[in-house]
């Protein structure tokens, strides 16, 4: 190719990734765009503060539906914490060859599992032998989800601690296990809160797993052993129902919920921003 | 005057006591407690994830006996009858992810490209950020979205000028309902979009800067640079993110079920309604009244589970073959 | 058949920090000009504004004249791309393309300008792999790997990758640090039969290899051109006296 058209090569070439980068980014702004413009209207303090009213009747809220979605994502992460941090926190030290690798693989592909499976699996191990639909399924299912985002998030701000630091630590004569509970976690730890707050988002706007085990609910919850409502659930049942009132609060709760996703996606990189280096 | 401090120990303490032979017994125990916590937590995530698969294959078991190979062949879909065979699903599943990647695929390789390579830097930072953003917007939004907006717009503009078009070809016949195939498709699409651009950006953004200066220096314009230097050094990456794409599409539930129509048939055309495994268990597991039904769907949900294992572990595979393991899994 | 580069008040930035302050260079025609100078004095800084790569780094910039004979390389409507077909660059640790034989790595450039013909591009992969004094040690396995040969034949495939595009100029930017010292001696050996057909400019940290192979030195500190001069009086009486001192070890 001549000069001239290799240059024309390349600026073409570059107009095509940008319109296919363009391309890419559209559908946030048409998405959110209609969400503000559908849902807007129907949120208020109601909103936020009623329960659902009974079929055919205008208004009503959706706060049983926060309140559910609170109190699973409360037992996922009282289930998934424990283990997806010091999970992180082995990968992140440990010396060995083999086990770790085994745990970043299976972490990683636990990852790309379809999260309706999880609920298939906490509706063996639970609904099952409870013979009922309950809370405690739900948040099982979403705390299986939590585990290898936050064990892998662990990971990475574990590593970005300066070994020096653990040097100085252990320079000093103490021993490894307190030089890595009282000197490397804590100097990850806003790292790792960072992590649990991008994974929390994450599994606050799963349906699919808690279909058949929080099954959801138009009333407060009345214990964990019992079924419970949770935001994304309602909002599912909102759109495929054939009223408008409700699709109207359908839009207002998906609203509520991307933004609160955005919100905490945001403050997560802000909190990174200044520890990792930009790309 | 404690053994293992530092603070306050004259030269003639430190002189006179041999520390490690006093501390080594409380330290060592301290550690192999330390130890024994994280590996058990370890060893918990590992045993959990076995689990998972060993209780899909235990509860399916029944259907597994009753129905064995035929499962996959058979699209008899008869709850009422006890007949189940799930190739509708699988069909669907198949038929909706490849259609997704087929839109997916170019867009975000070319927005990777982009993004890595050959947009000025101030670009990047937001435009990176946005993608990141519409990778943490929930199914039920997009599926949403999907009923009120996107369905609409294909059944009153896309499908009849397609119908118009290209109706002689088989894909595109059939009365345009919105619901459907090319519905779930498109949605599919630009679901697994922004995974495929962060991983392949983070893939291309691996390649070594000294492959680049190579080019360079021979003479090099920049999307020639990209070409013979990035993407064939990262060749193998770019193709675990495809793959990671597809897993994601396999697996994705509830968008898909909002604008598919769910019906268990196998069509040609992609304005027909399908059906695909994540959207039956979503749809009908609830409703499952016998033991035998139950079991069926939760040998779809094993046979899902396999699949996307299967799909996601060669695509990690691959993925870390350009990039390294130990980077973070946000993809 | 000469070709020399004449630079004038050459000035370079990273961003604000000014790390170029001035330089007035010749390299000399059919030579061999060797720039040394202590860690972060410029050099390679220096070597890559000649071809136009240091502008390639987001926020680099450069100011003042490059002349390629009579061409200024900086000058309005100059194509950068086409400076670096004629200006060949060795980078200091071979980067061979992995995923390229060494036929492929050899025919890159010659791709990239297009020629396409297999039968011109052997000929030309086996000319450049001659000159480079590496055909004889590959020429029966041609489709390997380019990174399958050993670091001193890596960085002799990039030597050879550089000269199938037939450039007027060639810099080596510290090509041997990363060598050994046989891999060394076979490129030193290489670089004096270079010099009868090309000009050379090399970047080296070892001063015994600019006192080995260069007619001329510049002698670079902080940004500036110290010293610059035949290379046996730089370094048996240097004018300079941060120049000696360089060179008798008292710092660097």
């Amino acid at each position: 190719m001549t000069p001239t058209a290799r240059r024309l090569a390349n600026t073409a070439v570059s107009g095509l990734t940008f319109a296919a980068a363009l391309l890419v980014v559209c559908p946030l702004l048409l998405i959110f765009g209609f969400l503000v413009y559908q849902g807007l209207s129907a949120i208020n303090v109601d909103f936020f503060l009623h329960l659902p009213k009974p079929v055919g009747e205008p208004g009503g809220g959706v706060a049983n539906a926060i309140v559910g979605s609170g109190i699973m994502i409360g037992l996922a992460v009282a289930v998934g914490l424990p283990m997806g941090i010091l999970g992180g926190v082995y990968l992140a030290e440990s010396r060995d060859r083999r086990l770790p690798w085994v745990l970043r693989f299976v972490a990683d592909v636990m990852n790309g599992v379809p999260s309706i499976v999880f609920g298939i699996f906490a509706y063996t191990v639970v609904v099952i032998p409870m013979r009922r639909f309950s809370a405690l399924a739900g948040g099982l299912a979403l705390g299986l989800i939590l585990i290898p985002i936050v064990l892998r998030t662990t990971e990475e701000m574990v590593r970005l601690v300066p070994s020096a630091l653990r040097e100085a630590g252990l320079g000093l004569g103490l021993p490894e296990w307190k030089v890595s509970l009282r000197i490397v976690i804590p100097a990850a730890r806003a790292g790792i809160i960072t992590g649990v707050m991008v994974a929390v988002a994450r599994i606050s706007g799963e349906t699919a797993p808690l279909l058949f085990t929080a099954l959801g609910n138009r009333f407060w919850h009345q214990g964990l052993d019992q079924p419970i409502a949770a935001l994304p659930l309602q909002i599912y049942a909102y759109a495929i129902a054939p009223y408008e009132d409700w699709h109207r609060q359908a839009w207002a709760g998906a609203l509520v919920l991307i933004t609160l996703v955005f919100l905490a996606s945001l403050a997560a990189r802000l909190a990174t921003r200044g520890r990792i280096v930009a790309r | 005057m404690a053994p293992d401090s530092i603070a306050g120990a004259g030269t003639a303490d430190r002189l006179s006591l041999p520390p490690r032979a006093i501390s080594r017994g409380r330290v060592a125990l301290g550690d192999r407690i330390y130890r024994a916590c994280v590996l058990a937590s370890v060893w918990l995530v590992l045993v959990l994830a076995a689990g998972l698969v060993t209780a899909l294959a235990w509860e399916s078991w029944g259907a597994i006996r009753a129905f064995g190979l035929r499962f996959l062949v058979t699209s008899h879909w008869d709850p009422v009858a006890g007949e189940f065979g799930a190739l509708p699903f699988i069909y669907g599943t198949l038929l909706s992810s490849l259609l997704a990647l087929l839109i997916a695929v170019p867009l975000s390789l070319g927005a990777a490209i982009f993004l890595a390579e050959l947009a000025p830097a101030w670009i990047r930072p937001p435009v990176a950020f946005l993608i990141e953003m519409l990778a943490a917007v929930p199914s039920v939004v997009y599926g949403l979205w999907g009923i009120f907006v996107l369905v609409p717009f294909l059944r009153d503009w896309v499908q009849p000028a397609l119908g118009r078009t290209l109706g002689f070809l088989p894909l595109f016949q059939g009365p345009p309902y919105g619901i459907g195939m090319l519905a779930a498709g498109l949605i599919l699409a630009i679901m697994v979009v922004p995974y495929i651009t962060s991983v392949s950006r983070e893939v291309l953004l691996a390649v070594p800067g000294s492959q680049r200066e190579a080019a360079l220096g021979l003479g090099a314009t920049r999307w020639e640079t990209t070409r013979i230097a990035v993407l064939r050094y990262g060749r193998s990456g770019l193709i675990g993110a495809i793959l990671l794409g597809l897993g994601r599409a396999l697996g994705e539930t509830m968008a898909v079920t909002m604008v598919i129509g769910n019906r268990p048939e196998i069509a040609a055309s992609l304005f027909a309604p399908g059906y695909t495994m994540a959207s039956v268990l979503a749809n009908e597991f609830t409703e499952a009244t016998s033991d035998l039904y139950v079991a069926a769907l939760v040998e779809i949900g094993l046979l899902l589970l396999l699949i996307t294992i299967l799909v996601n572990g060669l695509a990690r595979l691959l993925v870390w073959s350009v990039s390294g393991p130990a980077r973070g899994g946000r993809g | 058949m000469g070709d020399g580069i004449y630079v004038k008040d050459l000035r370079a930035w990273f961003g604000d920090t000014l790390v170029l302050k001035g330089v007035d260079l010749t390299v000399a025609p059919n030579a061999v000009t060797a720039i040394i100078g202590p860690s972060g004095c410029g050099k390679s800084t220096f070597i890559r504004c000649l071809n136009r790569m240091h502008e390639t780094v987001p926020g680099a910039r450069v100011a003042g004249q490059v002349l390629l004979n009579s061409e200024d390389l900086y000058g309005p409507g100059v194509d950068p791309v086409q400076v670096r077909r004629r200006i060949g660059m060795v980078f200091q640790k071979a980067n061979p393309f992995p995923t390229m034989s060494v036929f492929d790595n050899v025919a890159a450039g010659l791709r990239l300008g297009g020629v396409r013909r297999k039968s011109r591009l052997q000929e030309e992969v086996e000319r450049a792999l001659r000159h480079a004094a590496l055909w004889d040690e590959v020429k029966d396995d041609l489709d390997k790997s380019g990174v399958s040969l050993s670091g001193g034949q890596q960085q002799r495939l990039c030597i050879a990758r550089a000269l199938a595009v037939d450039p007027q100029i060639l810099l080596m930017d510290e090509p041997c640090s990363a060598l050994d010292p046989i891999a060394t001696a076979k490129i030193e050996e290489l670089i004096h039969d270079l010099k009868k057909e090309l000009t050379i400019a090399i970047v080296t940290h070892n001063m015994q290899q600019a006192a080995r192979v260069s007619e001329w030195t510049g002698f670079f500190l902080m940004g500036e051109l110290v010293e610059f001069g035949v290379t046996k009086e730089m370094f048996t009486t240097p004018g300079d006296k941060r120049t000696e001192d360089y060179i008798t070890g008292r710092f660097g």
